[in-house]
């Protein structure tokens, strides 16, 4: 392939949005009222972020009045910018991982804090979806369950406990689902860092053994 | 590990000239057993991987079951946090093993729409039908899997026999049978070798004759269709609010095809295929599903191959992909069910969140509503029919 200079690739125009988006939180607007705190399109998906104490209904209203009866997932983002691996060796020269912004910035439709839920649901008779945000505490993460409305969550709900240490109001048995019993921290945190990379520091040094009968001693070369 | 204590001695009141009556005493005897914990796992032929279901048994009948998993947990979204773009594609190959092309075709999309940019349209048409030979793949194996877990051997030779037909057409467009680690965001890495078209249109025709075997001889046969039959019924609106999707969900009923109902993508908005439903939702309706959908991909390749247009594989894309500041979710109808990628990018060269939602995790957490006061060999029954792979649950 021929070297082509790096280009500078034009924001996308934030889009209105569309009709059946507008009709779909309108219903959101009418039945919480303010508990819709800011709403957003996401490249053709509605985003809406709800207020903490009005996230079980808005399921509630997604499942009764917007037809959405399937559950995609619940899931849980943390805003905090990561921390890049090396940064605290001399010379930095842990290259492995992207680089990612440092300022904390919040994605689409905005959020009050470092942590929030997010949660994705559809319709499969009127085939549109809808993606829900609200947001939790700092310091003591937890949302409401929805296990009432989407039995589905359960297990959505423990995986995000387990991950981020958000906590589930209502939910039946939030015990670990992936991690081992005895596992400490939480893993999809940015500040917890990713134990390969704490094990072995990138790149590796390599070592070379000397071949049999050598006498030279094995030596140690830069990757 | 059983709980079972010993009967209660009865108590029998002897009266004087009682022992003469003892032949036709009535012993009324209250057994007491408690339940017996079936441990099936991690290490089991029929759980399709590192997936343990620890089962209460009363007697034949379970009464509870939990499904452990996480014993192949590999930490994908931390990972893909510590990647790029086109290193993730690699990455995600790996989380459903048996169609594995058809992991990568929703993050690359993902990627394709923050970045604004399209795949011309004859990489895409070569996505769609690796797409579909990853379904018609995993779905043979399946229709001789599920056979041989129900019980009998030679589906399953069969079932694995004719899919190295297909493993080989996806060797040699992509060089890899199982991770071919074949998509670039705004293309394809190579264009599809000579002769290939025409070798894909002779494997069609044997995976559909082959599909006929399977219908004759696993789908028509009775003793199947017992072990099947109202066997595991997932009632359709539960089926949609635990999460499950794909054939899954089509079999109980539920007419939802992300391919013809979702956001348009790839291309089948220009193809003319049937999406199939099936009314009873028991693990007969699931099996026949997938052997209907095996066949109608295959007609769907055929399609797509006499359509096929010329032109590049490759957009224009920058030479280090950096994709703008947004958010998205790309979901679409993997083989196993509703894959999606909700990727939020911050404008680096990786992205800085990326929630993998794998259809196997919700098709199986219904598993302990579902599992309730069936029979051991059910147990086994519905497992097979619900199809799901470990690194498809456990990411």
């Amino acid at each position: 392939m021929p070297e082509e200079p790096t280009e500078e690739l034009a924001e996308p125009e934030q889009p209105a949005l569309t009709d059946e988006q507008m009709a779909l939180l309108a219903v959101f607007e009418a039945e919480l009222g303010d508990g819709v705190v800011e709403h957003a399109d996401a490249l053709g998906t509605l985003v809406v972020r709800i207020r903490p104490d009005a996230w079980r209904r808005s399921a509630e209203v997604a499942k009764t009045k917007l037809h959405c009866d399937y559950l995609s997932f619940v899931s849980g983002i943390d805003w905090q910018p990561m921390v890049a691996p090396g940064s605290d060796d001399e010379g930095g020269s842990d290259t492995s991982a992207p680089v990612q912004p440092t300022e904390t910035t919040y994605g689409v439709a905005g959020s009050t804090g470092r942590f929030q839920v997010f949660a994705h649901v559809q319709s499969t008779t009127k085939h549109h979806g809808i993606t829900l945000k609200t947001d939790v505490d700092d310091d003591a993460p937890s949302a409401e369950s929805w296990t009432t409305v989407y039995p589905g969550a359960d297990w959505h709900e423990r995986e995000c406990a387990e991950m981020f240490g958000i906590g589930f109001e209502g939910h039946p048995n939030l015990r670990k689902l992936y991690l081992p019993g005895e596992f400490e921290g939480y893993p999809l945190r940015k500040d917890f860092a990713l134990l390969a990379r704490e094990v072995k520091p990138w790149p590796g040094l390599v070592d070379v053994e000397a071949m049999p009968g050598d006498d030279a001693p094995a030596e140690e070369v830069e990757a | 590990m059983s709980t079972t204590e010993n009967p209660p001695t009865p108590e029998i009141q002897l009266e004087p000239g009682a022992l003469r009556h003892l032949a036709e005493a009535q012993v009324n005897v209250e057994l007491d057993t408690g339940d017996m914990i079936l441990n099936l796992g991690p290490q089991h032929p029929a759980t399709h991987g590192t997936l343990r279901l620890v089962v209460r048994l009363d007697g034949e009948r379970v009464v509870s079951a939990d499904p452990i998993i996480g014993y192949m947990h590999r930490g994908y979204e931390k990972l893909t946090e510590y990647r790029t773009y086109p290193q993730i594609t690699t990455l995600v190959n790996r989380i459903d093993w048996l169609s594995s092309f058809a992991n990568e075709v929703p993050f690359v999309d993902a990627a394709e729409r923050l970045m604004a940019i399209e795949a011309p349209p004859r990489a895409q048409y070569i996505r769609t039908v690796l797409t579909e030979l990853s379904r018609i793949s995993t779905f043979y194996l399946f229709l001789g899997e599920m056979a041989l877990q129900v019980g009998a051997l030679t589906p399953a030779f069969y079932g694995f026999r004719d899919r190295e037909y297909v493993l080989n057409l996806i060797e040699g467009a992509t060089g890899g049978r199982f991770h071919p680690n074949f998509n670039r965001i705004g293309g394809l890495k190579d264009d599809l070798p000579w002769g290939w078209i025409s070798e894909t249109r002779e494997v069609m025709q044997k995976i559909l004759d082959g599909c006929d075997v399977f219908d004759d001889l696993v789908a028509g046969n009775e003793i199947f269709q017992v072990r099947t039959k109202s066997i595991g019924i997932v009632p359709g609106e539960l089926g949609a609010a635990y999460g499950m999707s794909g054939s899954n969900l089509r079999a109980s009923g539920v007419d939802w095809d992300l391919r013809r109902d979702g956001r348009p993508y790839l291309v089948y908005s220009e193809l003319d295929f049937k999406v199939w439903t099936h009314p009873d939702g028991d693990s007969f309706a699931r099996y026949w599903v997938r052997l209907q959908e095996t066949r109608e991909s295959c007609r769907m390749v055929l399609q797509l191959l006499d359509q096929m247009p010329s032109g590049p594989i490759m957009a224009k894309v920058p030479r280090i992909i950096k994709v703008p500041e947004g958010e998205v979710y790309s979901e679409v109808e993997n083989p196993l069910g509703q894959m999606g990628y909700y990727v939020v990018s911050k404008g680096a060269t990786g992205p800085f969140r990326v929630k993998i939602r794998s259809a196997s995790f919700s098709n199986v957490s219904i598993m302990p509503w579902l599992l309730r006061g069936v029979y051991v060999p059910d147990v086994i029954t519905i497992l097979a029919s619900l199809y799901f792979i470990l690194g498809d649950i456990d990411r």
